[in-house]
């Protein structure tokens, strides 16, 4: 009996590995700048949290994030379950390239989408005529942009691997293909639909670069609202109290993803390939070239002012990456930066993919009892938690805890790998996790019971199967903090800023020389991280930006 | 026999994970070199920008490696060093302007320090009581509205002069300007208005300005780069909020002239300053950089690099500047006290107003 207890010892001893990082780099920065408005001059005054909600501005904000977040997320699956539909379950030349295109908006840097959106609907921009600018139309319209590619990977890696054989029985009894869908598919899509639902709000009701530059300040969400309260008003009560709440809501989110997950069947390792499209895909097959060509417009904008000057069209722009800008707006030039995007991006995918790693092996045992079955979710879903927190709230906390030894690391040149570990770690889970669950114990059970150790186990059993989705999983995570922008920002940045701080202070000074170099840089932003999202689409992982 | 050793295993691999986290989390910082006062680390606004000579100047004449470190903008660098008062996140800071220096002064995030040369036109940009001891005037600028001149010419319609025509309906529709709320130009021009108005007349102002649509941006880059008819993209309103020193970056190229120009009875004067901070680890070097900053070189080259004027009024000025971008002769002011004594309530006004 005592050998189950050195077990439990080693997989404990496993487990506290992630759960200590996640307590310094997370739980800790983010509780120490919430217990700020909860013990204003030191002392504990919970009441002045509680008055906060009670303002009927906080009210119009909560009110204004839900319904914002709540509308974007139906658009986005009415949007992308077609799309699901044509990426996934058929099969036609051209398909690969339109699967990674759809998820390039995911990656893009929030302030370059945010700029890219507002030249397109400004009033003379090509969108101009429909008076968009300024409206919650045009916050709602970006949130779907940045979120349709999590409703198409995850209802479509699920979609792939749904047993075929019932719809065609149904078929074969003499059901019209809507019926079938209506009766059969959809039902058993559910759960991958509300689960990619709760995750599509909850990066809506966070999301904050978009809501700050497309609502201006007439719309506030409760993202921006603790960004105002926090770096404009030091109303540090206000903006625990929207924390607080913040994190509730997220809890509760979190939890319902995690059910809708638990239905569902475990990811089919080898999807079937799809079928070749026929006529009546047609309707389908279009609605989905018309949501690609819908994410792709704002990109189109980004790459035509990038070649554009005030004399014509030039490649300046592009030159211009090799300088500080005119007038010298940048400490270091544009290529530099791109460099140390480069180094910071593979410093933190290396810290989320050895985490991330260890947090799916562990999720993704299935252990018998039921506290422990509980306590394995609770873990899963405490990796969660990053997705949802506010940025600024998290930034401040690094400034206010890590101040002393041992995690004195506010100027140390890994805060900023870390924080970007932190946001990818889930993206990371959720592509590596499902595929360890797939495999049959019974499988590790034989390789153990012929004597082979959990190291060999790992290298005999997992890897086989998992090697694809852990590389795959460094691509996302690496394409994820290449163009990470909310928490960098909010970190001393020192001489070495990565690509999104340069193209956000090149588009903060004056001069068209130094706009059509952000746009350039940009361009090379997304391309950037598109290249390595083509690459990750290599290894054919259904989980890669499913949830 | 076989299990005990898969055991021994997993805790080693624990082991090794564990110390490897650890090793993640211990290397990287550079406190020797701090403590040596061989880096000096300088917490800033997003907008610092100074020429790697003059800055090169610095370490020739010093030995100090000078660390810049961006902090967002004007109020998020003042509320991150409140917050981090006792531990500061740097040596000094430069940037703090006129609209939050009482805030850093009260919160008690500065020490005291004066240099003992300084140009003398630097004290008509001191701050008043006791904060003159604590902050020293580096640079200045006044956030004007600046008009599309080729814009207005075009269209036959006479050019606004004055706060009161902005209000007038032959404008309707025309301006633009960063919210006072995201924007530190956008809270100078809430400024300017309350100086101008009075503390109760300006509400009525705001009014008719919104009446007469007044478009609210969140930052300056969204009003004048793509809202602005002569900015980046080319947007559709001729009347924005900017700088005074903004026109010269208009003239085109092969041009003589620019194509804008700055209101200068609507302007707000942002003074900047630089001080040492409370509990800092490298305080001379700090003084030092003071000194730096207000000698001739550094206050020559701040028009270029940061698109203000010297404090030091006997410095020449770019030569397009001298001519394109005078700086107003009578700037609206509000006194730094009464802008922390009510910056709160203001802005909650202003938004009540605008958000309606």
């Amino acid at each position: 009996m005592g050998g189950r207890w050195i077990d439990r010892l080693g997989t404990a001893a496993v487990a506290a590995v992630p759960l200590l990082v996640l307590i310094a780099f997370f739980l800790y920065p983010v509780g120490g700048m919430v217990a700020r408005g909860f013990w204003p001059g030191g002392s504990f005054h919970p009441g002045g949290v509680w008055d906060v909600l009670e303002r009927s501005r906080v009210h119009r904000v909560l009110w204004f994030t839900v319904w914002t977040a709540g509308l974007a997320t139906a658009l986005a699956v009415v949007l992308g379950v077609p799309v699901a539909f044509v990426l996934h379950r058929l099969s036609f030349p051209g398909q690969g390239l339109l699967r990674t295109l759809i998820v390039v908006p995911f990656v893009m840097p929030t302030v370059v989408a945010g700029v890219a959106f507002r030249e397109l609907i400004a009033a003379s921009g090509p969108l101009g005529g429909l008076h968009l600018d300024g409206t919650p139309t045009a916050i709602v319209a970006a949130l779907v942009f940045f979120n349709v590619s999590v409703v198409v990977r995850t209802v479509g890696s699920f979609w792939e691997g749904l047993d075929r054989r019932t719809e065609e029985a149904a078929a074969a009894l003499g059901a019209s293909p809507l019926r079938v869908f209506g009766t059969i598919t959809l039902p058993a899509l559910l759960p991958s639909i509300a689960s990619a639902a709760s995750v599509v709000f909850l990066f809506c009701s966070t999301s904050f670069g978009i809501v700050l530059t497309l609502g201006g300040l007439r719309y506030a969400n409760v993202e921006t609202e603790i960004y105002q309260l926090t770096t404009q008003e030091l109303d540090l009560q206000g903006a625990a109290a929207l924390s607080v709440l913040q994190i509730v809501v997220i809890t509760g989110l979190l939890v319902l993803s995690h059910r809708a997950r638990r239905g569902s069947p475990a990811l089919s390792r080898q999807a079937r390939p799809g079928r070749r499209p026929r006529w009546r895909d047609t309707a389908v097959i279009a609605w989905s070239f018309l949501v690609v060509a819908m994410l792709m417009t704002p990109l189109a904008t980004l790459v035509e002012e990038s070649l554009r000057s005030p004399d014509g069209w030039t490649l300046a722009n592009y030159r211009a990456l090799q300088t500080t800008g005119s007038d010298d707006a940048l400490l270091v030039t544009a290529s530099s930066a791109l460099r140390n995007s480069f180094v910071i991006a593979v410093q933190a995918a290396g810290i989320a993919l050895v985490l991330g790693v260890i947090v799916s092996y562990l999720v993704s045992r299935r252990p018998r009892t039921g506290a422990a079955r509980r306590l394995t979710g609770l873990f899963d879903g405490v990796f969660m938690l990053p997705l949802g927190v506010s940025a600024v709230t998290l930034g401040f906390g690094f400034l206010i805890t890590l101040d002393r030894p041992p995690l004195d690391l506010r100027t140390s040149e890994l805060l900023i790998p870390i924080a970007q570990a932190m946001v990818a770690l889930p993206l990371v889970v959720r592509t590596v996790a499902p595929v360890l669950t797939s495999i049959d114990p019974r499988q590790r059970e034989a390789a153990a019971s012929l004597g082979a150790g959990p190291l060999r186990v790992l290298a005999v059993v997992d890897l086989p199967h998992a090697w694809r989705a852990v590389l795959a999983s460094i691509g996302f995570a690496f394409a994820v903090s290449l163009g990470e922008f909310g928490a960098t920002s909010f970190l001393a940045r020192d001489d070495s800023p990565t690509l999104p701080v340069v193209i956000y202070d090149l588009i903060g000074h004056p001069g068209a020389a130094n706009f059509g170099m952000a746009m350039a840089g940009s361009v090379v932003l997304a391309a950037a991280t598109g290249a390595a999202m083509l690459m990750v689409d290599r290894f054919r992982v259904a989980s890669v930006g499913a949830f | 026999m076989r299990t005990r050793k898969n055991r021994q295993r997993l805790l080693q691999l624990a082991a090794i994970t564990a110390t490897g986290a650890l090793v993640l989390s211990g290397c990287g910082s550079s406190s020797a070199d701090t403590a040596n006062g061989k880096v000096l680390t300088i917490a800033t606004h997003d907008s610092w920008a100074m020429s790697k000579s003059v800055m090169a100047e610095f370490k020739a004449e010093t030995g100090i490696t000078v660390r810049i470190a961006k902090n967002g903008d004007v109020g998020e660098l003042t509320n991150k060093l409140v917050l981090t008062k006792g531990d500061p996140i740097a040596d000094g800071v430069f940037g703090i302007d006129n609209t939050f220096a009482t805030r850093a002064i009260d919160e008690g995030v500065l020490a005291r320090y004066t240099p003992l040369i300084a140009p003398a036109s630097l004290r008509q940009f001191e701050l008043t009581g006791n904060g003159q001891s604590y902050l020293t005037p580096i640079d200045y600028g006044d956030v004007c509205i600046n008009l599309d001149d080729t814009w207005f010419a075009k269209h036959k319609i006479a050019e606004p002069k004055t706060l009161d025509d902005l209000v007038d309906p032959k404008y309707k529709g025309l301006m633009v300007t960063p919210a006072a709320t995201t924007s530190s130009p956008g809270l100078a021009f809430l400024l300017a208005t309350i100086g101008h108005y009075g503390p109760t007349g300006w509400k009525a102002y705001w009014e008719k300005l919104l009446d007469n649509g007044v478009k609210i941006d969140a930052g300056w880059t969204d009003a004048y780069e793509v809202d602005f008819t002569a900015g980046g993209g080319h947007g559709d309103r001729p009347i924005v909020l900017s700088y005074s020193s903004s026109p010269p970056f208009t003239v085109p190229k092969g041009g003589t002239k620019p194509t804008t120009s700055a209101l200068l009875g609507t302007c707000f004067r942002q003074i900047e300053y630089a001080g040492v901070l409370k509990g800092a680890k490298n305080p001379q070097a700090m003084q030092k950089f003071i000194s730096f900053m207000i000698n001739k070189q550094f206050q020559a080259a701040l028009p270029d690099n940061m698109y203000v004027y010297p404090a030091d009024t006997s410095v020449a000025l770019p030569a397009d500047w001298s001519t394109w971008a005078p700086v107003s002769p009578d700037p609206i002011s509000v006194s730094p006290a009464d802008i922390t004594k009510n910056r709160t309530q203001w802005l909650d006004e202003w938004r009540d107003l605008t958000t309606r």
